[in-house]
């Protein structure tokens, strides 16, 4: 449990990692919470050569209200989220499905930032962003871009940030009247998601369903064509690829998804 | 106050034959932990923290570990890694200078201390890096190459008996020892009812908090450092180190004055010098263990494994003291695991539910070498017909070889897979006959019994009352009640069924011999000298207690000793629920020993027949009966003279602990998922000496039985490549999964010691899974679901229930 040898950076400023990781390329890795990054690297998984400190920017730790749009800044804890209350009432979603991620200690740690940069396809967080049509803004050499939530995560692991870039920002519409429900399935108390559903108003997206989190559009379109909370779930599969592996296999991911989306649909609209 | 001693004029004492009562006894109370100030306040020594001057300059070793379940090779290239930064010595089989390993458990396959020529498993390890850092040796060891050529994986144990494959070409089979009956054919005659299981008891990792760990040192027998309290003295500089911390270089000589120490986490350190002898072939005066505290076994850290024994000939060969901590991954990919048996049940009997026959067919899983799982059969077939009135039992066993991590012994080692297996016919059973799972098991439970009882496979069964069980934990579970809650979700067709489900069990603990010494300082105080090993259970408090009754020395003031074979010569170790049983029960009879030895000193002293003395437990000493002032201190004899007393216990037989669980839990019928709702247990281990020692190894036990029935399982893929080697993947729960237990209180003393004590060490987790895997089953009984293994995982159960469709 001891990483490959690494360099290490502290970045003062965003701009400043900026500079670190234009100089290393894909050498360089940012560390932020490094809930995820750390133990990879310590089972050799990540062998990065260097390491861009960016988990005490305070530039980067904030959730503020910006007229009908909540912003994120990608350092913030899932702790702040979980204990702000421009998310509980702005994106509720949010809010619920930060409080299921790990564990305290985790919380108290990992940033939204990473959390999304990872791109863990079971990852809580991915599949709420998703589901709020959030928006991730980037800051690189080439300066400033913004990506939807949907064409941002791309595959297992993999973003549509490139390795000098850095996830300042999610924005995301502030619909708190809206109804919502994250409904997550897992063996135990502890551990990531088999299957988690996030729900906000008619919007349905799927954790642990693909290589990314994913839109449920055929379900989504049986409640748009006016269709029953049963029909869609029905649908809430179709088009998926989930993996089959030592705690499931893809058929029961898939019945999952279909059981937990019903659910999630009449807990968001019953309250 | 005490009267000083004084030398009396010899003249007849008139005494009262009444002997002072014993005060009222501080056995079966609840004695804080004396042991845990240290280990809560980080002020506790496991081995990877050791600052021991011995250990002064310490190479640091890591594991090269094959990915390959099943290779063959010819060459370890050895040199990129032996020119890395700060690397010692890179060191394969050849290197070790060990004689040849010898077989174990009568086995034809030898196990080698490293691998030699063939992999079996992924993570044996094939050669040891020494570092002067740990970092430095883990690097180098990713450069160390080896050149495979693969043979198939013999993962599934039906193939490993079929073969085709063999482990060991030479010795002809993967069987690696069998006791197989044959069948009788008239074995079910008169059964209006046989019904028949395959059950698999899911293997599963020890995963103690702290894994395995070593650190060795040879020093010259002169030297003057053994037997020496290491924790007094302060660390020397590197420099002044005498044993020479640039060492000798590899491939030293070996010198025959040396002796090694050697420190571990285990469960017996007279158990591991023992090991490390016959390893080294060498004399038994030559080895000295030593037990840092230890971060929990459960079983697994009983004796020298090979990487052991690997770090001590490192040690040696390089002429330095080496260390080594395991990672959590290798912990769960090469410590031995538990279970793992491959069952087929068959229980005949009678419409009105009267039991009659029971066959057990038992496949275990050894792994890749023979360890303990070689044993572990005996004990599930010692105890296959468990706490019923059986007119038949058959039991068959064999152990075969697989090319995965070796498998040995796990809490209860044996005893829970005859449980869960009996307690699975018995429901399956009682399901064909369509009665009552408590009905049956009531009908046929044997009677209360005083008197030792044979049973159909020889067990002697010491005391018991199981319909007393069974009825309390019923009584106490509001038993009818579940089962109308049961009815009326049924009714309604909630999305939430209730399943109820029970084990009537016993076990078996102890046997055998155990020896103490009780040492009285001048001071007051006592030291007890044991030959078993606590790792977390709590026995320097319980040892005290027993002392503190004897002698009426405060608990606070009475320290345990273990682990160190220069000071316990002899001992069996913590396992097998032994410790109390038999080293409580030793140092009683040392304390006894004591108290004698003590009334003979001052009846020398006063010239007074020992027989007219009492031993006075107020004020921890003796007097004269009727005379509470003549009176000497335990401590002021200490001071004349050394007071101390050694007692071997052997115990008439092992004793039986039994038990009965009622498990409630919630299945969800759309997912599969279980949420375990209550467990209400009686865990019956005889006279409780403090019931919140016991307490607490009946919650650890449940816990680990909740765990192997629903979440727990050790997998592997084809290739024989371990699925589940980190906690991210190997399910384990928290107190988050779990319900607050309800435990009842039954104490049926055991014959066979003073104290009345059984083990309880193990119990909890014995009856605790049988219970919950039934409990899941028979809330989906009602679908036509008959049968599902473990661990009860929400795919498992979804899948059952799908398939009665």
């Amino acid at each position: 449990m001891i990483p490959a040898p690494f360099d290490y950076v502290r970045a003062t400023s965003v701009a400043h990692a900026l500079d670190v990781l234009g100089e290393h390329g894909d050498h360089a890795k940012l560390l932020a919470g490094g809930q995820s990054l750390l133990p990879m690297m310590k089972l050799r998984l990540a062998t990065p050569e260097i390491l861009v400190d960016i988990g005490d920017l305070g530039e980067l730790r904030f959730v503020r209200r910006d007229g009908e749009t909540v912003v994120i800044g990608g350092g913030a804890r899932y702790a702040d989220l979980v204990a702000s209350d421009v998310i509980r009432q702005s994106v509720p979603l949010i809010a619920r499905a930060a409080r299921r991620v790990g564990d305290a200690q985790i919380r108290y740690r990992g940033t939204v930032g990473g959390a999304l940069a990872h791109a863990d396809p079971a990852g809580d967080l991915p599949a709420a962003i998703l589901a709020m049509d959030g928006t991730i803004v980037i800051s690189g050499p080439r300066g400033i871009r913004t990506v939807a939530a949907a064409d941002f995560f791309v595959d297992y692991y993999t973003t549509a940030l490139a390795c000098d870039e850095i996830l300042t920002e999610i924005r995301v519409p502030a619909t708190g009247a809206e109804k919502c429900w994250y409904e997550r399935f897992s063996e135990r108390s502890a551990g990531w998601p088999l299957v988690a559903v996030a729900v906000a108003g008619t919007r349905i997206a799927l954790a642990g369903m693909g290589p990314t989190p994913l839109r449920a559009t055929a379900a989504e379109d049986v409640l748009a064509a006016g269709g029953d909370f049963a029909g869609a779930a029905e649908l809430a599969a179709a088009g998926t690829t989930p993996v089959s592996d030592h705690r499931a296999d893809a058929d029961y991911r898939r019945h999952l998804a279909r059981v937990l989306t019903h659910r999630a649909l009449q807990r968001a609209h019953s309250r | 106050m005490n009267e000083p001693i004084r030398r009396r004029p010899a003249r007849p004492v008139t005494v009262d034959p009444v002997t002072t009562p014993r005060s009222t006894s501080i056995l079966g109370t609840r004695v804080s932990r004396i042991e845990d100030p240290r280990l809560v306040t980080g002020a506790s020594v496991f081995t990877a923290d050791l600052a021991d001057r011995r250990l002064a300059g310490a190479a640091h070793a890591v594991f090269v570990r094959t990915p390959m379940a099943h290779a063959t090779f010819t060459t370890i290239d050895t040199s990129v890694a032996a020119a890395s930064p700060g690397v010692l010595a890179v060191l394969t089989a050849p290197d070790l200078g060990l004689p040849p390993a010898k077989p174990h458990f009568g086995a034809a396959m030898v196990e080698p201390y490293l691998a030699e020529g063939v992999v079996r498993y992924v993570g044996q390890a094939v050669a040891v890096v020494l570092a002067e850092t740990e970092a430095q040796a883990v690097d180098a060891a990713e450069l160390v190459t080896v050149d495979y050529r693969p043979l198939p994986a013999v993962v599934d144990v039906s193939e490993a008996l079929q073969g085709k494959a063999l482990l060991f070409p030479d010795v002809g089979t993967n069987i690696a020892s069998a006791q197989d009956t044959a069948a009788d054919p008239a074995f079910f005659d008169g059964c209006e009812v046989v019904v028949t299981q395959q059950i698999v008891n899911n293997r599963v990792a020890p995963a103690p908090l702290e894994g395995r760990a070593a650190a060795a040192v040879w020093l010259p027998r002169n030297s003057g450092y053994d037997g020496e309290d290491a924790a007094v003295r302060t660390p020397p500089s590197r420099s002044e180190n005498p044993f020479g911390a640039g060492g000798s270089g590899p491939h030293a000589a070996i010198d025959d004055d040396l002796r090694l120490t050697l420190w571990l986490p285990n469960q017996g350190a007279q158990t591991v010098k023992k090991d490390v002898v016959d390893a080294f072939g060498i004399d038994a005066d030559r080895v000295h263990v030593i037990t840092p505290d230890v971060g929990g076994a459960f079983g697994a850290k009983f004796g020298a494994e090979p990487d052991h024994i690997v770090i001590a000939a490192a040690a040696r060969v390089l002429g330095r003291p080496v260390r080594w901590s395991e990672t959590r991954s290798e912990n769960l990919a090469v410590m031995p695991h538990g279970r793992a048996q491959y069952q087929t049940v068959t229980i005949g009997g009678m419409r009105d539910g009267r039991m009659i026959a029971y066959r057990l067919d038992v496949t275990q899983d050894a792994g890749a070498y023979p360890r303990l799982a070689l044993e572990t059969p005996h004990g599930t077939a010692l105890m296959a017909p468990g706490v019923y009135a059986f007119d038949r039992c058959e039991v068959s066993t064999r152990c075969v070889l697989t090319t995965t991590t070796p498998v040995g012994a796990f809490r209860g080692a044996g005893r829970p897979e005859a449980t869960a297996a009996l307690e699975r016919a018995v429901d399956l059973f009682a399901a064909e006959i369509g009665r009552d799972q408590a009905a049956v098991r009531r009908r046929n439970l044997l009677p209360r019994f005083t008197s030792p009882f044979t049973s159909l496979t020889g067990a002697v069964y010491d005391s018991g009352d199981y319909p007393e069980a069974l009825d309390r934990v019923l009584a106490a579970a509001d038993y009818p009640a579940l089962r109308a809650e049961q009815a009326s979700r049924r009714r309604r067709r909630e999305d939430v069924q209730l399943g109820i489900g029970l084990s009537t069990y016993v076990e078996i603990t102890g046997g055998g011999k155990e020896n103490a010494t009780v040492q009285v300082h001048s001071d007051g105080s006592a030291t007890v000298f044991t030959g078993v090993s606590p790792h977390g259970q709590g026995h320097a408090t319980a040892f005290a207690m027993i002392v503190a009754d004897r002698l009426g020395i405060p608990v606070q003031k009475i320290n345990l000793v273990w682990g160190d074979t220069d000071l316990v010569p002899r001992g069996g170790g913590t396992g097998g629920s032994r410790s109390l049983q038999l080293g409580g029960a030793a140092a009683d009879g040392a304390a006894l020993a004591v108290a004698e030895l003590a009334k003979r000193r001052a009846g020398e002293l006063w010239e007074v027949d020992p027989a007219d003395l009492v031993i006075d437990n107020e004020r921890a000493g003796v007097s004269v009966a009727g005379i509470p002032d003549r009176f000497v201190t335990f401590a002021e004899l200490a001071a004349e003279e050394e007071l101390s007393a050694q007692h071997l216990f052997a115990a008439d037989g092992a004793t039986f602990p039994f038990g009965a669980h009622v498990a409630v839990v919630d299945v969800d019928i759309a997912t599969g998922k279980v949420r375990l709702v209550r467990l209400v247990s009686i865990d019956d281990a005889g006279t409780v000496i403090n019931p919140m020692l016991a307490e607490g190894q009946r919650h650890g036990g449940l816990a680990q039985g909740v765990a192997q029935a629903l979440y727990e399982e050790a997998t592997f893929d084809e290739d024989g490549n371990p699925l589940t080697a980190t906690f991210a993947d190997y399910g384990i729960p928290t107190a988050a999964d779990l319900p607050t237990f309800e435990l009842l209180d039954m104490e049926t003393p055991t014959p066979y010691n003073v104290l009345g004590a059984k083990g309880i060490g193990e119990a909890a987790t014995i009856g605790s899974t049988p219970a919950v895997q039934n409990a899941v089953i028979d809330a989906v009984s009602y679908l036509g679901v008959r049968h599902i293994d473990m661990p009860l995982t929400p795919q498992r159960v979804w899948r059952a229930i799908r398939e009665t469709e």
